[in-house]
């Protein structure tokens, strides 16, 4: 073949890049299937009081089947606790206060009663984000059809019934159709919280959301706040050195920006018979 | 000081080894933005094997301790959450790094003659980096490092005849297990370091013995001396002026480096992923097992790849190719001139496609193969096959193109004449 042909077929598979490249990028914006809305979780990692109060709900009503193994009991000084305060407090059985949260529970009979263990909530935070353990959190509802009574809009058949339905109350799944995607999305984000956006056959929408029932002790405000705590200390309890880091990061930034200076001021100096 | 230098120097040749390869080497002046990620990758390696040795004095390498222990270092270890983030970030710097110090070999045409040899070392580093990066991975023995290993070691299996017994002899045993937990980190902390070590000795000792290229692909070796210094014409001395500018760099990307550590750590679960805070649980396959993202362009290669007879052989020795081709680079540009300063657009255009196949099938690597639905029945030829996975064909395709199409397109193209001497 003579040059001029190779650079045509050139062009020519340049130009199917570019057409590739556009399909690429015209497909990743059109996507269908379900989609969950978040409420997003109304938690601040500095706010102590809240994570004080966390770590309370945390012990009395998780630390039964959840164990969180990673963490220490003394750790929780950094959320503004003395050693007296954790003891008397927050360990309810016979650890130390240098022991972790560990639970009598073995998994074995767990597995049993629950069909899966109930994971370790150490590192729960990293994995599901704190979101999504908020809206789980206010996602339950009744649903007989389910092995516990229970079922949930975030993780569809979990295993672990609504253990704070006392304080929560009992919600049912309320669901409403839409004729098209853009109205059921619309009807979503109207209820400006936990909603999940799902096809149905014919082009039709569903929106499905947790609407309250029997109440419980606590008002859903009430409910909603005590679960942000919770959420917030399983957030802290992820990563107990977060607040530090930050602190650190900003001090180590400044530190760099003055040192840049001077390095580019060394360099310059060096350089400037360079030309 | 003097004196014990002499006293040095009288029985090893430590004044002559500064000299030739740092203190007296002579590089050319107009190096640019691109230049600073060599001295940047030597850093990252550094920073790397410091932390490393941290972490291992507190890692245990056993299937039943491996998770826990990682958090033990995250939480009750001093500074060890640090030294962790450092690690894990590190990683993927490593790579960002390696990357763009490739591709600045490519575009001043680096790899080529009298430097084959300097772009050589660089790719098996380059290789080992990814050996390197795999056994590290499994370390932390989560759901991804697990299943990742498990993917990977898996495509060995597909190897006709031999595949089954090398996955074996590579696992030490018919799943990812404690066995095969303490072998990755034997290769991890000590076998790969070492090569890794060797073959940077050797790549800067290729270089400065060719001496460096430069945006402009200007030889100054060839060039006059300049009868005040006896340099060439556009030589300086790495040191000072080489030092004090990388130490900029440093500084600049420790600022980069710093601000994903601190403040973003898990990167959007790139960097670490989410799924690797679960303990590792050989019963339960994730849905979704994507690779670290700097694997993904070729995972996305091997996915793209069709199945032959039942075989993933196919995608896995496309997925070799597409590294191993760079070794043959320096073969494959007939062009006159080095530097993509003076190549016509021709070549332009094709360093353009491999850019955006490389993002791409990097992008297409993390996805589901689902992630853009099934093209209808009705569509010839890729009827009911996955979108993404026809977009990944077209750019593996075009990835090999550029490499396979080079000898005729970096001939033909209109380049404009070399200078004599360097654009500052």
């Amino acid at each position: 073949m003579k040059p001029t042909t190779y650079a045509r077929l050139s062009r020519g598979l340049i130009a199917l890049a570019a057409a590739a490249a556009l399909f690429a990028a015209v497909e990743a914006t059109a996507s269908g299937g379900a989609d969950l809305r978040f409420e997003p979780a109304p938690v601040h990692r500095l706010d102590d009081a809240s994570l004080q109060r966390g770590a309370r709900t945390f012990v009395n009503y998780c630390l039964n089947c959840h164990s969180a193994k990673y963490m220490r009991y003394n750790r929780l000084q950094d959320i503004g606790l003395t050693e007296e305060q954790i003891r008397d407090n927050l360990i309810l059985g016979d650890a130390k206060i240098g022991d972790t949260m560990s639970i009598a529970m073995r998994p074995v009979d767990a597995k049993g009663w629950f069909g899966a263990p109930p994971p370790d909530l150490s590192v729960e935070s990293r994995v599901r984000g704190k979101d999504w353990l908020y809206n789980y959190l206010i996602g339950f509802y009744r649903d007989e059809a389910s092995a516990t009574g229970w079922n949930n809009l975030v993780f569809p058949n979990v295993g672990m019934p609504h253990v704070l339905w006392s304080l929560s109350g009992t919600s049912k799944l309320a669901s409403t159709e839409y004729e098209n995607h853009e109205a059921a999305l619309a009807a979503a984000i109207g209820t400006k919280g936990l909603a999940l956006v799902e096809p149905l056959l014919g082009g039709k929408y569903v929106v499905r959301t947790v609407a309250p029932d029997v109440p419980g002790t606590m008002s859903p405000v009430e409910y909603r706040a005590m679960a942000a705590d919770l959420v917030n200390f399983l957030d802290y309890m992820g990563e107990p050195a977060r607040n530090k880091r930050i602190t650190l990061g900003i001090v180590v930034m400044l530190f760099l920006g003055l040192l840049f200076f001077f390095a580019y001021w060394l360099k310059r100096e060096y350089w400037k018979d360079v030309h | 000081m003097q004196k014990l230098i002499a006293w040095i120097d009288d029985r090893f040749p430590l004044t002559a080894l500064w000299e030739s390869q740092w203190g007296k080497y002579v590089a050319p002046k107009n190096f640019n933005f691109w230049y600073y990620f060599g001295s940047l990758a030597a850093f990252v390696l550094v920073l790397q094997i410091v932390t490393g040795i941290f972490l291992t004095m507190n890692y245990k390498p056993d299937a039943q301790k491996a998770f826990e222990s990682v958090e033990y270092i995250m939480r009750d270890v001093e500074w060890g959450w640090l030294i962790r983030y450092m690690h894990s970030t590190g990683a993927s710097m490593f790579f960002i790094v390696v990357y763009l110090h490739m591709f600045r070999g490519l575009i001043y045409g680096s790899y080529r003659k009298p430097r084959e040899l300097t772009w050589i070392f660089g790719c098996l580093i380059y290789l080992s980096l990814m050996a390197e990066a795999f056994f590290g991975y499994l370390l932390p023995w989560g759901q991804m490092s697990y299943w990742g290993a498990q993917v990977i070691v898996n495509l060995f299996s597909s190897i006709p005849l031999i595949g089954e017994d090398l996955a074996l002899w590579i696992r030490g045993d018919y799943t990812i297990s404690d066995i095969t937990l303490n072998r990755f980190f034997a290769f991890h902390v000590i076998a790969l370091p070492l090569v890794l070590l060797g073959l940077v000795a050797a790549h800067l000792m290729a270089l400065h013995e060719t001496g460096s290229n430069n945006p402009d692909g200007v030889e100054i070796k060839q060039q006059p001396k300049d009868p005040a210094t006896g340099l060439p014409l556009d030589g300086i001395y790495s040191h000072p002026y080489y030092t004090v500018k990388d130490l900029v760099g440093v500084i600049a990307f420790l600022a980069v480096f710093s601000a994903i550590m601190f403040f973003v750590p898990e990167m959007g679960g790139y960097f670490l992923e989410y799924n690797n805070f679960i303990p590792a649980d050989p019963l339960k396959t994730p849905e979704h097992i994507a690779p670290v993202w700097y694997f993904t362009p070729y995972y996305a290669m091997l996915r793209a790849v069709p199945s032959y007879l039942g075989s993933q052989v196919w995608g896995v020795i496309i997925m070799g190719l597409a590294v191993v081709i760079f070794f043959v680079l320096p073969w494959l540009d007939r062009g006159p001139v080095r530097s993509i300063r003076y190549r016509g657009t021709l070549y332009k255009a094709w360093i353009a496609v491999f850019v955006v196949s490389f993002l791409v099938l990097g992008y297409l690597g993390v996805v589901p193969v689902t992630i853009w639905g099934q093209f209808a029945e009705s569509v010839p030829v890729v009827g009911g096959v996955d979108r993404a996975t026809v977009v990944a064909r077209i750019f593996t395709a075009l990835y090999f193109a550029f490499f396979l199409l080079m000898p005729w397109y970096t001939r033909i193209d209109k380049t404009k004449p070399e200078p004599t001497r360097v654009t500052m």
